[in-house]
């Protein structure tokens, strides 16, 4: 009866969805609060309905009733409860519930976090969220439903989650990646909003920068767990392949880091206001476009669940609904933006831009990287597949630059920055990380390009923040006051800005100076592997809840001395409901280096394939970016956002020319 | 205006600089990394280029798996049921790779016709095929119906 109860609720969201696209977009067009007094409850409405939906279907799988087919696709009764409850996200059906009860829930913030806002605003944005609650409930309903029952014979246990599902890094990343992904609606549907208006004024920017911003922390956070997952379940220690399913969370996630930084330019100065829109179309567009690619079917992939050729055309045709849509009301509306003051030659405005060129840049490369073997299969030109190397080729020199402008970006101000006086501030940065660089070179034996250069933009980064902060500190009553007075969105920015130069150091160094190697090793057999020792003992086989494994102990001790570093256990598991084969790598993790040791395959004689790694600096490509992801919270947290707007709507007022007077530049 | 006007033409030219860039680029980067993919038939009809980085994919033929005692060599033969192609690999295989799977492999094809691959790809769960491997088995078998 439940799963009937979860169908049916399912259904009423739906038909609440409906009318939150109606009926509050009529109010806001007709000028009636009457109608548009509605788009609250509304919304909270169609939260509860998909709510229950969900908590229904967990239910099912937490009890076990494989009369649901999808439950009995993807659990099993030998299943630890926490893996049968976020199992209920690990197939196709439910993670698209999942979508949806996460688009739900922004509705929800949007409606709770929204007092300041008028009505009519309010109504609009509820309601381009309620339209697109609409298109996804229905292809949930009608393509992908959970609830399907396989009656009358039900099976008497479950297919099994795919064991590369069962770990905590995969309970948590779909629902980081989902939040970062749905979250862009709440920026579009802000755009879409004053563009129907015709009121893109700064207090539209205001309003979306916050929820831009906490989007992105969790898209970053997402991305970051989807890396770590794959380095140690995965990928045997690959930490980021250019998959075209990472490629589709990385494209919403450049966009998205654009859009934050527009939104800045035009939240503080009023420019390149139709751009910022654009951008906030663009970023949903490659959210429901990263949705589509791995939801279709169309890729190779591990998230790929199916192919079936129905979703991909429902999903084909609401992201063409979505992008024309509101591509054609931009071009109808956007022209009536203009920008409301002038910046010249180096100002801040110009750096914004170019930074916002090199990211949209990198989105077009990664996309077209992406889509290229998809549109030439699609078209019959043949298979082909864009490898690694085309990425890495391109995207780094594009980061690199990023890089540079951000080191100079911090010291530029809005409106104009003197040139001389920049130089001058650029002077240490240039200096201490050419040394750096040169530094590292010569511990590392010899000069590489990629890794000087990483380094080298690594190190710019982080002196330009250290000496930016000490200018802005500085303060008569001391440099601790000085700290203080610095505004959060202030160090929102600084901690975003140490993360992208830690991820960078990081991706440098583990790719520089990474080692891994396939051996043979034999009981007793001994491996050196940059100035570490690894002994291979005996393969015992263990038993856990719901699989077998052969289970080996790897010694490892500093390369000439006894002194033992770490005893490892890496194992390669075999799960008795479906019979897959899942490699457990085991590592010896530290801040500075990771030891990596994966069993392959028996080789026969006791001997096994095994893959060990020595992995410098790898944690830090995650660090970077935890500490984005603590920048973005740090800069929405900041006062501004939370103190009421005397009059809500009031028009945009350039700031009296002063730009360092504010604590409150943060690009971030 | 004259303000406006230069920073107009500030932002074409950066617009342009970024996309002549990203352009620039993506065609230099495209024309060298792209594999195309072929299937034993083609393979054995000549039509794949030698030496030139490709993928080629199909089923593991049964009982063609053979492993080099002392190294990490494997060698084995991918099959469409109208062709086979013998693959020689080097280094740790998948989880997923076995006789009667689907696999594409990444590599060159030697003179002799043996392809030689760096990479081998398994298909990842029971319910999925590699598009290009469901594409190159033009005959459904009854060993794969078998499996379902």
């Amino acid at each position: 009866m439940y799963p009937e109860l979860g169908q049916m609720s399912l259904i009423l969201a739906l038909l609440l969805a409906v009318l939150l696209a109606l009926v509050p977009m009529a109010g806001a067009v007709t000028g009636r609060p009457a109608l548009q007094a509605f788009a609250r409850p509304l919304a909270a409405g169609v939260f509860v309905f998909i709510a229950l939906a969900f908590v229904l279907l967990v239910h099912a799988f937490v009890t076990d009733d494989f009369s649901v087919s999808y439950v009995a696709q993807n659990s099993n009764r030998a299943l630890p409860w926490y893996y049968k409850a976020s199992a209920a996200w690990g197939g196709h059906e439910g993670s698209l519930l999942l979508w949806v009860l996460i688009l739900a829930g922004w509705m929800l913030a949007v409606a709770r976090f929204s007092r300041g806002l008028p009505l009519a605003m309010v109504a609009r944005v509820l309601s381009i969220l309620g339209l697109v609650a609409v298109g996804f409930l229905l292809f949930t309903l009608m393509t992908s439903n959970p609830f399907d029952r396989a009656l009358p014979q039900v099976p008497t246990d479950g297919a099994d989650l795919n064991p590369l599902l069962q770990d905590i890094g995969l309970i948590l990343h779909p629902p980081m990646l989902y939040m970062g992904y749905v979250g862009f609606s709440v920026a579009f549907a802000f755009a879409l909003s004053a563009l129907i208006s015709g009121r893109l004024d700064a207090a539209w920017a205001r309003w979306s920068r916050p929820w831009t911003t906490v989007a992105w922390v969790f898209l970053s956070i997402g991305i970051a767990l989807g890396s770590w997952w794959a380095y140690y379940e995965l990928g045997w220690g690959g930490w980021w392949f250019w998959d075209p399913v990472e490629n589709a969370s990385l494209l919403p996630w450049l966009a998205g880091t654009a859009l934050m930084h527009s939104l800045a330019a035009t939240e503080k100065r009023g420019v390149f206001k139709s751009w910022t829109v654009l951008l906030a179309i663009v970023a949903f567009s490659l959210s429901l476009l990263g949705t589509f690619m791995v939801r279709s079917g169309v890729l190779t992939s591990v998230h790929a669940f199916a192919s079936d050729p129905e979703r991909g055309r429902f999903l084909l045709g609401l992201l063409a609904l979505t992008v024309l849509g509101s591509l054609a009301l931009y071009a109808a509306r956007a022209p009536v933006v203009k920008a409301t003051s002038g910046y010249t030659g180096l100002s801040r405005e110009i750096f914004l831009l170019a930074n916002n060129v090199l990211l949209v840049a990198a989105t077009a490369l990664v996309a077209v990287g992406t889509l290229y073997p998809l549109v030439l299969d699609y078209l019959g030109l043949g298979k082909v597949s864009v490898g690694e190397p085309f990425f890495n080729t391109t995207f780094t020199p594009l980061a690199l630059a990023t890089g540079l402008l951000m080191g100079a970006g911090m010291f530029s101000h809005w409106k104009r920055t003197d040139g001389g006086w920049l130089a001058r501030q650029l002077l240490w940065p240039l200096a201490i990380s050419l040394l750096s660089a040169a530094a590292v070179s010569v511990g590392a034996g010899g000069f590489r390009p990629w890794v000087f250069a990483g380094v080298v933009v690594a190190a710019w980064i982080v002196v330009a923040i250290v000496r930016d902060l000490w200018h802005r500190s500085a303060s008569r009553r001391g440099r601790l006051h000085g700290l203080r007075r610095v505004g959060r969105s202030y160090w929102g920015m600084v901690l975003g800005h140490l993360g992208v130069a830690v991820t960078m150091l990081g991706v440098t160094i583990v790719t520089g100076f990474g080692e891994a190697r396939d051996v043979r090793m034999a009981p007793g057999d001994a491996v050196a592997l940059s100035g570490y020792s690894l002994r291979f003992g005996e393969v015992v086989t263990a038993a856990g809840p719901n699989y077998d494994a052969d289970r080996a102990t790897v010694t490892i001790t500093r390369a000439g001395s006894d002194a033992v570093v770490a005893v490892l256990h890496p194992e390669k598991r075999r799960y008795r409901a479906g019979g897959q084969l899942l490699t457990e790598a085991a590592m010896d993790a530290g801040p500075f280096r990771d030891l990596f040791v994966a069993l392959a395959e028996p080789l026969g004689n006791g001997a096994w394939a095994v893959r060990i790694q020595f992995k410098p600096l790898v944690r830090w490509v995650w660090l970077g970016a935890v500490l984005m992801a603590l920048g973005g919270l740090l800069a929405v947290s900041d006062r501004r956002y939370r103190v009421a707007m005397p009059t809500a709507e009031r028009a945009y007022e350039p700031p009296v020319s002063a730009p360092r007077v504010s604590n409150n530049q943060g690009a971030s | 205006m004259h303000a406006l006007r230069k920073k107009r033409l500030s932002v074409v030219l950066f617009l342009l600089a970024g996309v002549a860039l990203a352009v620039a680029l993506t065609a230099y980067a495209l024309r060298q990394n792209i594999n195309l993919f072929y299937d034993p038939s083609q393979i054995a009809a000549g039509e794949a280029p030698v030496g030139a980085r490709i993928r080629a994919g199909g089923m593991v033929e049964s009982g063609s798996v053979v492993r080099d005692p002392d190294s990490l060599t494997v060698r084995f033969r991918v099959t469409d049921f109208q062709a086979t192609v013998p693959v020689e690999y080097t280094g740790i295989l998948p989880d997923l790779f076995a006789e009667g799977q689907g696999v594409v492999a990444l590599g060159r094809l030697a003179p002799d016709g043996r392809f030689v691959a760096d990479e081998v790809l398994a298909k990842h769960d029971e319910k999925y095929m590699p598009p290009e491997v469901a594409g190159a088995l033009k005959s459904p078998s009854a060993q794969r119906e078998g499996k379902e």
